[in-house]
């Protein structure tokens, strides 16, 4: 098996695909703390549906580098949701419901109706789901995927403590003096940049999982909020290697193999609290 | 001089007004207890105050070299922070926050002004445990803990007693008069009237009517007659 792996690795686009998979898992799974404990888990993934149609308004204009059209897309749609969640005219989950199904929705109906590919559904299919879209990434993207990622760790590790404080309390952080719409601006920006990110790992449909699985499981072990990021951190790389060798070796599509992991994971850790709930009792 | 002056406020959602022509002043060293019933407006005239809310008329001025960013605050605890995975030292230091601005990371004069807080409220052997299996008295200890971060003149409690046991009720009382001894001013909504009357030394009631004025006018007021049960009465 590890003669296999090593052939495997041989290829730079296996090797290509493991570096992606690790820093888009590791994004993903700093933001996911923030975004359960503050009961926004939904904007994640109404917000991977909208990258959807916005993938699917891309192909059919034709254009060469979705990625420079979907990005903005999601980024202003980010922030349009979080407008919607503080002005209560539509209710802010009713709101993402909408947007999210409705973009799906179109972004179908414009696929079927102007796509010139060949084979439909295994595009939809592909964006979904992510199959197997991951080993097809070229250097290009590579590269703009591990900027994208060291820029978004940057932004996490420098606003941690303010981060912090706005989750906790957002009355109490604005009262002394932050910024917290700012913030919560920034936040939204940067889960639109790891959503678009993770699109070509797991597929829109299981962006969700990426975000908030590592984030559950750390909450079941940990009780220091440094605890739990690091701990969601650890597992979500540790995770997305794992199902990433897996899907290679035995060949199954890589999203939902590592969102199998990071469900397994969860599992593990729930037993891990109730037997520690178990001794202290 | 006045820390914090409030003249001719109005105040109100979207245009609906809530409460009306408010003027009171807070000085370095009062205690100040803002008393009312549900929906007479306290929960916006706090936010009006922090700054967090505009007043649909008049204004709110700081005085005394009080900076908007130096009020501690105590809000009433959030659904959020029921199950939130965080530290007793991880929230206390959050209260330095305005003090460290955009620096990214504290530095060590805010880690000891944290550990001296944590002191006052005597919650340093609580420091590495998880906010959310405190008991209530304790939580609102440590949120005390991280208001004393932000300021060391002005402290602003939202219900600092509701969902407290008595005996608890008490120990927060005795530690907020402990902290107004000391020095430093303390504004307080509450809509425990009674305890008000006891320990405040001066009095906002807002509603239908509203009043202003020392604990003693405010004793001997058509008002407090209406709302404060005659000593030896039928209270408990």
């Amino acid at each position: 098996m590890i003669e296999s792996l090593g052939l495997y690795f041989s290829f730079p686009l296996v090797r290509y695909a493991l570096i992606v998979g690790v820093l888009i898992a590791l994004c993903s799974s700093l933001l996911g703390v923030t975004l359960v404990l503050r009961r926004f888990s939904f904007i994640g993934d109404g917000l991977s549906h909208v990258a959807f149609g916005a993938m699917a308004i891309a192909g059919v204009l034709h254009l060469t580098d979705d990625m420079l059209f979907v990005l903005p897309f999601t980024v202003l749609a980010a922030i349009l949701l979080l407008r919607t969640g503080q002005n209560t005219k539509i209710k802010g989950d009713a709101a993402v419901a909408m947007i999210s199904v409705g973009a799906l929705a179109v972004g179908y109906l414009l696929l079927n109706l102007f796509s010139a590919s060949a084979n439909l559904s295994g595009d939809v299919c592909s964006t979904l789901f992510g199959s197997m879209s991951i080993l097809t990434l070229t250097r290009t993207e590579v590269w703009l995927c591990a900027a994208l990622s060291v820029v978004v760790l940057v932004i996490f590790i420098l606003f941690y403590n303010r981060i912090f404080a706005v989750t906790f309390d957002e009355d109490f952080a604005r009262a002394a003096g932050t910024r917290a719409e700012a913030y919560n601006l920034l936040i939204a920006v940067v889960i639109a940049v790891i959503i678009v990110l993770a699109m070509n790992l797991v597929g829109s449909l299981l962006i969700s999982a990426l975000i908030i699985f590592p984030a559950m499981s750390a909450m079941r072990v940990f009780r220091s909020f440094r605890g739990v990021t690091v701990c969601s951190a650890v597992l979500s790389v540790v995770c997305a290697v794992l199902g990433i060798l897996i899907s290679v070796i035995v060949g199954t599509p890589v999203g939902s193999t590592i969102v199998a992991i990071d469900i397994a994971a969860f599992l593990v850790c729930c037993a891990v609290s109730g037997i520690k709930g178990g001794i202290r009792k | 001089m006045a820390q914090l002056t409030c003249s001719n406020l109005t105040l109100g959602y979207e245009g609906h007004v809530v409460l009306s022509g408010l003027n009171f002043s807070v000085s370095a060293g009062d205690y100040l207890c803002i008393v009312g019933e549900n929906g007479s407006g306290k929960s916006t005239l706090v936010k009006t105050m922090l700054g967090l809310m505009k007043p649909l008329g008049g204004r709110v001025t700081l005085g005394d070299g009080l900076r908007e960013n130096e009020i501690g605050y105590l809000p009433q605890q959030t659904a959020v922070q029921k199950d939130f995975p965080a530290t007793v030292r991880e929230v206390v230091l959050s209260g330095c926050q305005g003090r460290a601005g955009m620096r990214p990371f504290y530095n060590r004069q805010e880690k000891a002004l944290a550990r001296e807080s944590m002191e006052k409220m005597d919650i340093t052997a609580l420091a590495g445990r998880c906010y959310r299996e405190l008991s209530g008295g304790q939580q609102q200890r440590v949120l005390l803990a991280r208001a004393l971060c932000a300021t060391r003149r002005l402290l602003l409690l939202d219900e600092p007693v509701s969902g407290l046991d008595p005996m608890v009720t008490q120990e927060m009382y005795a530690l907020i008069r402990q902290l107004n001894r000391e020095g430093i001013t303390v504004i307080m909504i509450s809509h425990d009237i009674a305890a008000a009357a006891r320990f405040a030394s001066h009095i906002l009631h807002v509603g239908n009517t509203v009043f202003f004025g020392t604990r003693e006018e405010y004793l001997r007021s058509d008002i407090a007659a209406r709302f404060l049960v005659p000593e030896g009465g039928d209270r408990p």
